[in-house]
C-alpha cells in the first residue's frame, strides 16, 4: 500500500440553496520522497481536498467522507484529539500568501518556535535554538538575528522560507504545499522551488504541491492530478500527461498559456466559457459545455453520461475522464499543432 | 514614539483652542442676550447692562476669548470689572491658572464646580467600563465561537434588545422596580469613598453604571462577535490550527489578539466621552456629574461653565485618542513609528 | 452594425483608415474573440511615429523623519530616469519584479502622480507637468485598465452605468444615445448587451476584465495602459482577455503599455519589452532580441527563472541563474549599476560607475558594463572607452568619452557594435 492513499474523498458543503460538491469523489496515491502536483483553476476544489487531508474542516459546515489512509491509518476515523497531534507533526502545509499566512504581531522566530513546541515538550529556549537551527537550514541570512523580527519586516521570499521552516520543523512525512509560489516573482520562486526539492531530498518527504501552473507542475512533480469541477479528470506520470494529455480541459490549459519561448505571432487558444458551479454542475460530463471535441463523441454521451476515470490509450498508469474513443489521435492531429507546431515536425 | 506623542499634543492644543473660540461665537449668536437672562425677569435696563458689564460679556466676544486664554495660561481675578473690584474687595475671587472662568450663576469658579463633579462622573464611567469590556467581550467571545447556535441566537437577541431600549427607560425601569419597588437595594445617591468607604461607594454607584454598561455591552457584544468571526477566517488563524495547536491558543492567543485590536480604539473613545458625563443617565438618578452640570449650564445660559465644559470634553477625547494610538502600537508591530 | 466605426463625434483619429478598411466582418455574427486572422496591425507599427515619449522620467517619493518636525530625509527612487517610446496603435511591455517601478510608471503616464523630473509628450504634448484642469482631455485618450476586476468596479453602480460614466462626464453624447452607444461597446468585449443594468458581482473575473476593458474603451484612447490585466485570472481565462485586447487594439489601432511580470504573456503581446529593475530600464529591445539573445544578466536570470512546461515536459529542464537574495531598497539603492549586488559578473568599474544605456543593436538597448549573450560576457567593460574611464571604473585623463549615450528614448541608426568593438549601422 502505498504511504499516501486517499479513496473516493468527497468533501460537500450543505448550504441553504442545496449543497456543494467542493470535491466529488477523488481517489490517488503518493509515495515517501514523491511529488505529486494538482491542478485546476480557481473553484476546481484542490484546496478544499487538501484542507480535507489537513482535517482543517469544521464538522459543523462540511461533510468529509470517503478514506485517506496516511502510513496505514485512516484520517478521517481518528479522533479530532488524535487528528490534531497529526497536523504540523505529520502532516504540515505552506500557503499561498506567506503574508497573511503568519500573524502580524507575533514575531517569526515565536510563531516558528511555537510549532515545535505544540509537539515537542522543550523549553523555550530550546525551541528557539530549533527554530533558528531552520531558518538557517531554510537559507535565511543571519538567522539568529532575523528570528526576532516581525513578518512585516521579512520580504516575500523570505517570509515563504520561513513559513517552509515553520512546516519543516517537526520533520513532517507529508508536506503540502498549497501554491506556494504565486503570491512570488520568477526569480524568488525559482529560489523557492530549489528549495523545496532540496529539502524533500533531506527530509524524505512526500509532497503534494496544489497549483494553477503547469510550468511548476512541470518542473516539481513526479505525477500529476488534473482537477476541474471537484473531479480529477487526468491522473498520470507528469511526463506522461503533459506529452501525451488525452483530456481537452488538459489540452485547452496547455493551449491557453503563452510559453516564453514559444512563437509569438501564435494565437491563444482559450477554453471558452466559465468554469462550472459546484452546487449546480453541467450534467454527464463537468467540462462538456466547454468542450470543443465533444461533436465527435456519438449521441448526447456528454451531456448525459460522466465518464468514468479510465486508462488511457497508453496503458494502465494514464487515467482520464473522456468520452473520446480516440484522444490520441485526436491530439495529435488536432491539439499539437495548434500549441507546438515545432513539436509536431520532430515527432 | 515620544516625537510622535509630542507631534500629537501639540495638534491637540491647536484643536482645543479652535474649539473654544467656536463656542465662544456659537455663543453670542444666540437669540437671547445672555445677561437679561443672567440678570433675571425683572431687571431694568440698566440693571442689565450693569450684569452685561459685571459678566464682561460688555466686551467684543474676540476680546473676551483672548480673556479666558489668557487667564488658562496665567490666571484672572474676578469680578471683570476693575472699578467693582476696588469698590468692593470682599467679592474678589482668585482663579489661579488653569482658569477655565467663573460662573456668575454659581457663584463659583468652573474649575470649582469640576472639581465637585468630575469625581461623580468619573465613578461612573469607570464602574460602567469594567462591567461593559467584561460583559461585552465575554458574551462576544461566546457568541461567536458557538455561531449558528441557540446560544448565539440568545445572546444577539438579547443584546439587540438592550441596544434598542433608551437609557432612560432602562434606567426608570432599574430605579423603580430593583431599587424602589423590590427595595433589593437602596435607592442610589453619590457617596465619596472618604463618606461611606469602598462598598458604600460601589453600592451607591451599581444601578446607574448597570445602566449606562448595559447599553454600551450590547454594542460591544456584537462588535466583538463580528470581529471575532472575522479574524477566524484569517489565513494566519488556518496556519496556526495547521501548526496543531489546541483550540485553546487558537481562540486566546491568535484570534482574539487580532480580534479585540479595533475594540481598543473603540472603548477608548467611548471611555473619554463618559468620562465627560452621562447626561441621561445622571439625569435619572439624579447625581450630580458633568452631564447634569453641562444641562444646567446650557439652561441658565452659564456661558464660563459651558466654555469650561466644552475644553475639558475636548481634551479628555484628545488625550484618549492619544492614548489608544500609543496602544495600537504595543499592540500591533506593523504600526510602530520612528 | 457592420463594423467598429462608432456613431461618434471626435474621440477616434479620423486619420488612420487601415485598421476599419480591413475589418469588414460582423463582429456580433463572427464571434469577436475568436476571429482569426493575420496581425499586420501588431507587426508593421515598428516604424510608426511614437504616440507617446518618455525621456528620462523620474519619480521621488519622500521619506520624512519620525522627529517632532517631520522633515525630509530620504527619496524612495520608484522610478529614475526611464525613457522609452511607444508606437502609434503599437505596444511596449514593462516587465519587471515588484518594487521595480513598473506600476509607478505607468501611473505617471496616465498622470496619477505628478513626476519628480523628466518628459511625457503624448502626442505632440508634453503632459508631465500639467495641471489636473489642463488633464481632462488627456484622460480621454489615455485610460487605464487594472489588475483585480474585483476591486476597480464600483459594487453598487450597474455595469451600464460603469462604462457609461465617462460619456457622460465629459458630456460627449446625450442622455439617449448612450445606451445605445453601452451596449454596443459591451458587445465589443464579448458581454452580452442586455446585461447593461446588472451589477458587477453577478459577473466572474473574467467577465469583469471585460467590463473593464469596455469602460477604458468607451472614450475611444490612444493609448491604454494596461497594469497586469490578466495576473488575478484563471488560466483559461487569461488567454481570452489577451485575445480579447489583441483584438480592440487591431480594431481600434489602440497603443498599449503592457506592464506585467508574466515575461510569457508580454512576449505574446508585446513587440518591444523593456525590463525594469529597481526604477531603472536595464534592457530594451525587440521582442526577438530580448528573448533569444538577452544581453543583460537580470534579463538573463529572469527568462531562466520562468519554469517551462514543454522543456520539463520533453525531459529535463533549463539550467537556473540562481539570483542570491533580495532586491536593495530603492531608498539607498546600489552605488553604480543597481543591480550589481547580485550580478554574478559584476566588478570594480560597476560600483563606481552607472552604466548607461546603450544601443548594441537595430532595435536592442542593454545598460551593463558587460553586455553580451549568456556565457559570452566581455571580460573587460564595454563601455569603458565610450564613458571616459578605466577597466576599474576610474577617470582616464587620456580617453575621449563619446558623447550623448544613454538616455534618448527610441533608437538610433548607429549602434554600438559588441563584436567589433566599433559604432555599426543598418
Amino acid at each position: 500500500m502505498s504511504f499516501l492513499s486517499v479513496r473516493d474523498l468527497r468533501v460537500h458543503f450543505p448550504t441553504i440553496d442545496g449543497v456543494v460538491k467542493a470535491t466529488d469523489g477523488l481517489s490517488f496515491d503518493l509515495e515517501r520522497g514523491k511529488t505529486l502536483g494538482i491542478v485546476g483553476e480557481s473553484g476546481s476544489g484542490k484546496s478544499v481536498s487538501t484542507s480535507a487531508i489537513l482535517g482543517l474542516h469544521r464538522r459543523t459546515n462540511a461533510i468529509v467522507s470517503g478514506e485517506i489512509l496516511l502510513d496505514g491509518v485512516d484520517l478521517l476515523k481518528v479522533s479530532d484529539e488524535d487528528m490534531r497531534r497529526r497536523r504540523g507533526r505529520e502532516v504540515a502545509m505552506i500557503f499561498q500568501d506567506p503574508l497573511s499566512a503568519m500573524h502580524p504581531y507575533y514575531r517569526v522566530g515565536n510563531q516558528i518556535a511555537e510549532a515545535y513546541r505544540v509537539h515537542h515538550d522543550v523549553s523555550k529556549k530550546a525551541a528557539r535554538a530549533r527554530a533558528i537551527e531552520m531558518l538557517d537550514r531554510v537559507g535565511i541570512p543571519q538567522p539568529d538575528r532575523r528570528v526576532d523580527d516581525y513578518p512585516h519586516q521579512f520580504s516575500g521570499g523570505m517570509r515563504q522560507r520561513a513559513m517552509i521552516a515553520m512546516a519543516l520543523i517537526n520533520n513532517p512525512s507529508l508536506l503540502i504545499a498549497d501554491e506556494p509560489t504565486t503570491a512570488l516573482d520568477v526569480t524568488v520562486q525559482a529560489q523557492i522551488l530549489d528549495l523545496l526539492q532540496d529539502l524533500q531530498r533531506d527530509f524524505d518527504a512526500a509532497v503534494m504541491i496544489i497549483t494553477h501552473d503547469l510550468g511548476v507542475v512541470a518542473e516539481m512533480a513526479h505525477d500529476v492530478l488534473v482537477m476541474y469541477g471537484g473531479r480529477a479528470v487526468e491522473y498520470g506520470a507528469t511526463k506522461e500527461i503533459l506529452t501525451h494529455p488525452e483530456m481537452p480541459y488538459t489540452w485547452g490549459l496547455l493551449s491557453s498559456i503563452p510559453e516564453v519561448d514559444a512563437d509569438p505571432e501564435a494565437k491563444l487558444v482559450p477554453i471558452p466559457g466559465n468554469p462550472p458551479s459546484l452546487l449546480n454542475p453541467p450534467s454527464g460530463c463537468h467540462f462538456h459545455p466547454r468542450c470543443t471535441h465533444r461533436d465527435k463523441v456519438p449521441g448526447d454521451l456528454c451531456r448525459t453520461v460522466s465518464p468514468e476515470l479510465t486508462p488511457g490509450t497508453r496503458g494502465e498508469g494514464h487515467l482520464k475522464r473522456c468520452h473520446l474513443a480516440n484522444p490520441d489521435v485526436v491530439y495529435e492531429r488536432e491539439v499539437l499543432p495548434e500549441i507546438a507546431p515545432d513539436l509536431v515536425e520532430g515527432r | 514614539m515620544f516625537a510622535y506623542v509630542v507631534r500629537r499634543l501639540f495638534i491637540g492644543v491647536i484643536l482645543l483652542i479652535v474649539m473654544s473660540l467656536v463656542t465662544f461665537l456659537l455663543f453670542f449668536l444666540m437669540p437671547q442676550d445672555p445677561a437679561r437672562v443672567a440678570c433675571g425677569k425683572n431687571c431694568s435696563i440698566a440693571q442689565i447692562k450693569q450684569t452685561e458689564k459685571a459678566l464682561g460679556y460688555d466686551k467684543p466676544a474676540l476680546t473676551q476669548w483672548t480673556d479666558f486664554l489668557q487667564g488658562v495660561v496665567v490666571g484672572r481675578e474676578y469680578p471683570e470689572d476693575k472699578s467693582l473690584r476696588e469698590k468692593a474687595p470682599e467679592l474678589i475671587s482668585d482663579c489661579a491658572a488653569p482658569c477655565l472662568g467663573y460662573s456668575r450663576v454659581n457663584q463659583v469658579t468652573v474649575s470649582e464646580e469640576i472639581k465637585e463633579a468630575f469625581p461623580v462622573s468619573a465613578s461612573l464611567a469607570v464602574l460602567a467600563f469594567i462591567m461593559w469590556i467584561v460583559g461585552g467581550i465575554l458574551f462576544g467571545v461566546i457568541a461567536a465561537v458557538t455561531k449558528g447556535t441557540v446560544v448565539d441566537r440568545g445572546i444577539v437577541a438579547i443584546s439587540l434588545v438592550f441596544y434598542a431600549f433608551p437609557t432612560f427607560f432602562i434606567g426608570l425601569f432599574l430605579l423603580k422596580f430593583i431599587a424602589i419597588k423590590w427595595g433589593w437595594v437602596d435607592v442610589p445617591s453619590y457617596t465619596t469613598i472618604a463618606e461611606g468607604g469602598v462598598g458604600g461607594w460601589l453600592s451607591n454607584l451599581f444601578l446607574p453604571a448597570l445602566t449606562l454598561a448595559l447599553f454600551f455591552m450590547a454594542g460591544y457584544v456584537r462588535m466583538t462577535r463580528a470581529f471575532v468571526l472575522e479574524s477566524m477566517t484569517e489565513d494566519y488563524i488556518r496556519t496556526a490550527r495547521a501548526k496543531g495547536l489546541k483550540r485553546g491558543p487558537v481562540l486566546f492567543k491568535h484570534t482574539m489578539r487580532a480580534a479585540l485590536t479595533p475594540l481598543v480604539t473603540m472603548a477608548g473613545l467611548d471611555f473619554a466621552g463618559l468620562l465627560g458625563g452621562a447626561i441621561i443617565t445622571e439625569s435619572v438618578f439624579n447625581f450630580n456629574g458633568l452631564g447634569k452640570l453641562a444641562v444646567d449650564a446650557n439652561v441658565s445660559y452659564d456661558l464660563p461653565t459651558l466654555i469650561g465644559l466644552v475644553v475639558l470634553l475636548g481634551s479628555f477625547v484628545i488625550v484618549a485618542n492619544i492614548i489608544v494610538d500609543v496602544l495600537y502600537a504595543v499592540i500591533d508591530p506593523r504600526v510602530r513609528v520612528g | 452594425m457592420s463594423d467598429h466605426q462608432l456613431p461618434m463625434a471626435g474621440g477616434m483619429p479620423a486619420d488612420d483608415p487601415r485598421s476599419r478598411a480591413e475589418d469588414p466582418v460582423d463582429a456580433a455574427a463572427s464571434g469577436f474573440v475568436e476571429k482569426e486572422r493575420a496581425n499586420p496591425a501588431v507587426a508593421g507599427h515598428f516604424d510608426a511615429d511614437p504616440i507617446l515619449t518618455v525621456k528620462d522620467l523620474r519619480m521621488y517619493f519622500p521619506v520624512r523623519s519620525a522627529g517632532i518636525v517631520r522633515r525630509t530625509v530620504g527619496h524612495v527612487q520608484a522610478v529614475d530616469g526611464v525613457s522609452f517610446q511607444v508606437p502609434k496603435g503599437g505596444s511596449l511591455g514593462l516587465v519587471g519584479e515588484s518594487g521595480c517601478g513598473k506600476s509607478t510608471t505607468g501611473r505617471l503616464i496616465t498622470r496619477l502622480y505628478e513626476p519628480t523630473g523628466g518628459a511625457i509628450e503624448f502626442d505632440g504634448r508634453d503632459i508631465a507637468k500639467t495641471s489636473s484642469h489642463g488633464l481632462k482631455p488627456l484622460r480621454r485618450e489615455i485610460q487605464m485598465i487594472f489588475q483585480d476586476p474585483y476591486t476597480s468596479l464600483n459594487p453598487r453602480h450597474t455595469v451600464g452605468a460603469i462604462v457609461g460614466a465617462p460619456l457622460l462626464i465629459h458630456n460627449i453624447l446625450p442622455k439617449d444615445k448612450i445606451l445605445p452607444r453601452v451596449q454596443e461597446l459591451l458587445e465589443i468585449v464579448g458581454l452580452n448587451p442586455e446585461h447593461y443594468n446588472r451589477y458587477p458581482h453577478e459577473f466572474s473575473g473574467g467577465q469583469r476584465q471585460r467590463i473593464g476593458i469596455a469602460r477604458a474603451l468607451t472614450l475611444q484612447p490612444k493609448l491604454l495602459v494596461a497594469d497586469e490585466p490578466v495576473s488575478a485570472l484563471d488560466v483559461s481565462i487569461q488567454a481570452q482577455v489577451i485575445n480579447l485586447l489583441q483584438e480592440v487594439q487591431r480594431e481600434f489601432d489602440i497603443a498599449f503599455l503592457f506592464i506585467a511580470h508574466d515575461l510569457a504573456v508580454v512576449r505574446h503581446f508585446c513587440p518591444e519589452v523593456a525590463v525594469m529593475y529597481l526604477g531603472k530600464v536595464v534592457e530594451i529591445a525587440d521582442r526577438d532580441s530580448l528573448y533569444n539573445r538577452p544581453n543583460h544578466p537580470y534579463t538573463q536570470a529572469l527568462l531562466s527563472a520562468v519554469p517551462d512546461v514543454k522543456q520539463a515536459a520533453i525531459g529535463g529542464r533549463r539550467e537556473r541563474i540562481r539570483l542570491e537574495g533580495d532586491v536593495p531598497s530603492p531608498i539607498n539603492p546600489p552605488s553604480g549599476c543597481r543591480f550589481r549586488t547580485r550580478c554574478a559578473i559584476a566588478q570594480e568599474i560597476c560600483a563606481r560607475v552607472e552604466p548607461p544605456l546603450l544601443q548594441i543593436g537595430k532595435r536592442h538597448k542593454v545598460a551593463c558594463h558587460f553586455a553580451g549573450e549568456l556565457g559570452h560576457h566581455p571580460e573587460r567593460p564595454v563601455t569603458a572607452s565610450l564613458l571616459g574611464v578605466d577597466d576599474t571604473g576610474t577617470p582616464d585623463p587620456g580617453a575621449s568619452p563619446s558623447v550623448g549615450i544613454g538616455n534618448d528614448p527610441g533608437y538610433s541608426d548607429t549602434w554600438f557594435d559588441l563584436e567589433r568593438k566599433t559604432m555599426a549601422s543598418a
